[in-house]
């Protein structure tokens, strides 16, 4: 396993050795044109000047990180602090992506292990309905889930009659009801990593370790989880870094009172800020956070591999 | 006009825009206009169409900035016509998106109605035409507070029945002219005593509202989500229509006034269709079918005996005595606006 997935197969695919330039090109041309250049100009326009009512000024300036960092008073002449108020949406931002994260770990392992250990012929039609509600648009599902969880929703309504509850719980505009959207918008990115790992394990491996007397949760941690870790951690990135990004959950449930990253981004663009370079330089600092965690993702992956060697 | 690179992919964008549209194969002759959503009755859309055989192809923004943000992202060129609200048309002015109408050019200039004929965003109407306008307060659910609600004192020093129960727009411009009417200071002020004293009344009446929305404001007073909050006149009249029993608040210290326009924009790929297009909103009776569909008011002369009967006698659109002015959100300068984004990010934080 020393060489990871990377190589899998080498021997055959030097068949395609030639031509396997050419078959990239599409995806570099893609990636190119929708990512790379779009990613270099945002990182431009963060060094460059702001116009008035957005809109930048062809001159080189750090007026953008300068704002991020420091805090210069209400007017903006103050000696500069630390500016903590950015960092706070970030950690925000982080937090909430991070319990959606744990929430669709949570609920989406024991799901895909459920999948996984069904009977083949029936394990596509579980995948299948898994992905059913995705076929509506995000906006309307969240919407909708607003509406059930409103105070005079259904949820409240159906805990009310049953007598668990004697007045409506409230959910809608919570940070809760955020990390519930979120949870709720992403969790088949969850499910599906994990479950092609766990379908993958041999399961004879948990049959030995309990031959050899380790416990459900010993075989669980000690032999199931190493070998589909890495279903785990790639259903982790895949829920976590939308979430971090995403602004239609919090403004529709958590009621938009604090900004979150990809609000706070959205107003320099579309808002009365019209601050385009200030925009450009916290997606760029959003950015940069990303990259570094699937760094260490990937770091550690690597080790991980090098110790099964 | 030479065919560069730009008016390539403008018109391929306005090509795309055709083919989008209905029709697209039948008509050869259109007006692409940059509209706000669900702002304009398809039956009017229709009847241009009948009258003029121009086809009309909508598109839709869904605020003022980012109409602004998608013009100067580089759509200007693409689209005749724009609907602005009244400080945007100023500030799309100044920033030389405007195309002028020159005298003659409006056959029907003379039906815009006396007092809309030389506002203060557009002095001598010389870019926009009325398209409609109204006010912007905050309505009260009747059932949660009985209480006088013609005061700002609603919104930013609420009686404990609304506490926490307020939804407010998620627009700077609003919320910042309405706090402004509450302390008594005028909008972009410069003083800095009056500035900290606007951050400091925001921040403190933060604890007393749910939650920011604008595109779901009346929907959210409809389902009880909240007791009180910020809407325009007309999406209150639509809420009673709904079945809530809200009431629209006229507060003594001032409320807000807008009014969206029609502007010719600077490079309209067709130019004459544009004008003709206004030409047609300022009839009468198209006019007041609008009017009869939105709920808000006209800026067209003769408008009013063609009205519902239920419009004329709308509560939202009849201010008691007693009610302050209503006043158009002023732009601010660069520096002020620094202030107030910041006051605004504070709020938010």
């Amino acid at each position: 396993m020393a060489a990871g997935a990377s190589s899998g197969g080498s021997a055959k695919s030097d068949t395609y050795a030639e031509a396997r330039n050419w078959l990239l090109l599409p995806s570099w041309i893609v990636i190119g044109i929708f990512v790379l250049i779009p990613v270099i100009l945002m990182l431009i326009y963060s060094f460059l000047t702001k116009e008035f009512r957005g809109g930048v000024i062809w001159e080189f300036s750090l007026a953008a990180y300068d704002q991020f960092f420091f805090d210069r008073g209400l007017f903006g002449d103050s000696p500069p602090v630390i500016e903590w108020t950015y960092i706070n949406i970030f950690w925000r931002s982080i937090w909430q992506a991070g319990l959606a994260t744990l929430l669709s770990l949570a609920i989406g392992f024991p799901t895909a292990y459920f999948i996984a250990t069904r009977p083949e012929k029936i394990r596509p039609a579980w995948v299948f309905l898994i992905t059913i509600p995705y076929w509506v648009n995000l906006l309307i599902r969240t919407v909708s889930m607003k509406f059930l969880l409103r105070d005079q929703g259904p949820l409240n309504d159906f805990l009310l009659s049953i007598g668990v509850i004697s007045d409506p719980i409230h959910i809608v505009n919570t940070n809760f009801a955020v990390q519930l959207g979120l949870f709720y918008s992403y969790l088949p990115f969850m499910v599906l990593p994990i479950y092609a790992s766990v379908e993958r394990y041999n399961f004879a491996l948990s049959e030995a370790a309990a031959d050899l007397y380790a416990t459900k949760w010993v075989t669980l941690r000690r032999v199931l989880l190493p070998a589909v870790k890495p279903g785990v951690i790639a259903g982790c990135i895949l829920v976590f870094v939308p979430s971090l990004g995403s602004f239609l959950a919090p403004d529709l449930l958590g009621g938009a009172r604090n900004f979150m990253i990809g609000s706070l981004i959205e107003e320099q663009f579309k808002g009365n800020a019209g601050n385009w370079p200030f925009g450009a330089a916290a997606s760029m600092i959003l950015l940069s956070m990303v990259l570094v965690i699937l760094m260490i993702f990937a770091r550690q992956q690597a080790k991980a591999n090098k110790g099964d060697a | 006009m030479k065919p560069t690179l730009n008016s390539i992919l403008k018109s391929g964008t306005a090509a795309l825009a055709l083919t989008l549209g209905a029709n697209a194969a039948v008509a050869d002759e259109q007006v692409v206009v940059y509209h706000w959503f669900e702002y304009m009755p398809q039956e009017l859309v229709d009847k241009f169409t009948e009258e003029t055989g121009i086809e009309v192809v909508i598109d839709t923004f869904d605020s003022n900035e980012s109409l602004l943000a998608s013009l100067k992202a580089g759509a200007l060129g693409t689209y005749d016509v724009a609907v602005p609200g009244d400080y945007m048309v100023a500030i799309m002015n100044s920033e030389g998106m405007l195309d002028t109408l020159e005298e003659g050019e409006l056959t029907n200039r003379a039906n815009i109605s006396e007092e809309w004929a030389n506002p203060s965003f557009d002095p001598g109407r010389q870019h926009s035409i009325p398209y409609q306008w109204g006010s912007t307060s905050f309505a009260v659910n009747r059932d949660a507070y009985s209480g006088d609600i013609n005061t700002t004192d609603i919104l930013f020093n609420p009686p404990t029945e609304l506490q926490g129960r307020i939804n407010m727009f998620d627009s700077q411009g609003e919320v910042m002219a309405l706090a402004s009417l509450h302390l008594g200071i005028p909008q972009c002020s410069t003083d800095r005593a009056e500035l900290s004293a606007l951050n400091d009344l925001l921040q403190e009446a933060k604890q007393h509202w749910i939650s920011f929305n604008s595109d779901t404001a009346k929907e959210v007073l409809v389902s009880g989500d909240a007791a009180a909050g910020m809407i325009y006149d007309g999406f209150n009249a639509k809420a009673r229509e709904e079945g809530a029993n809200t009431e629209y608040a006229f507060p003594t210290q001032g409320y807000v006034a807008w009014m969206d326009n029609v502007v010719l924009l600077e490079d309209a790929p067709n130019r004459e269709n544009g004008i003709r297009f206004m030409d047609f909103l300022l009839e009468p009776e198209n006019a007041a079918m609008l009017t009869n569909w939105t709920a808000y008011a006209s800026g067209v002369e003769g408008v009013t005996p063609l009205l519902d009967e239920a419009l004329r006698t709308l509560p939202e659109a009849n201010p008691p005595a007693e009610a302050g002015a209503a006043v158009f959100i002023e732009v601010c300068d660069q520096e002020t606006q620094a202030v107030y984004d910041t006051i605004w990010t504070n709020l938010k934080n």
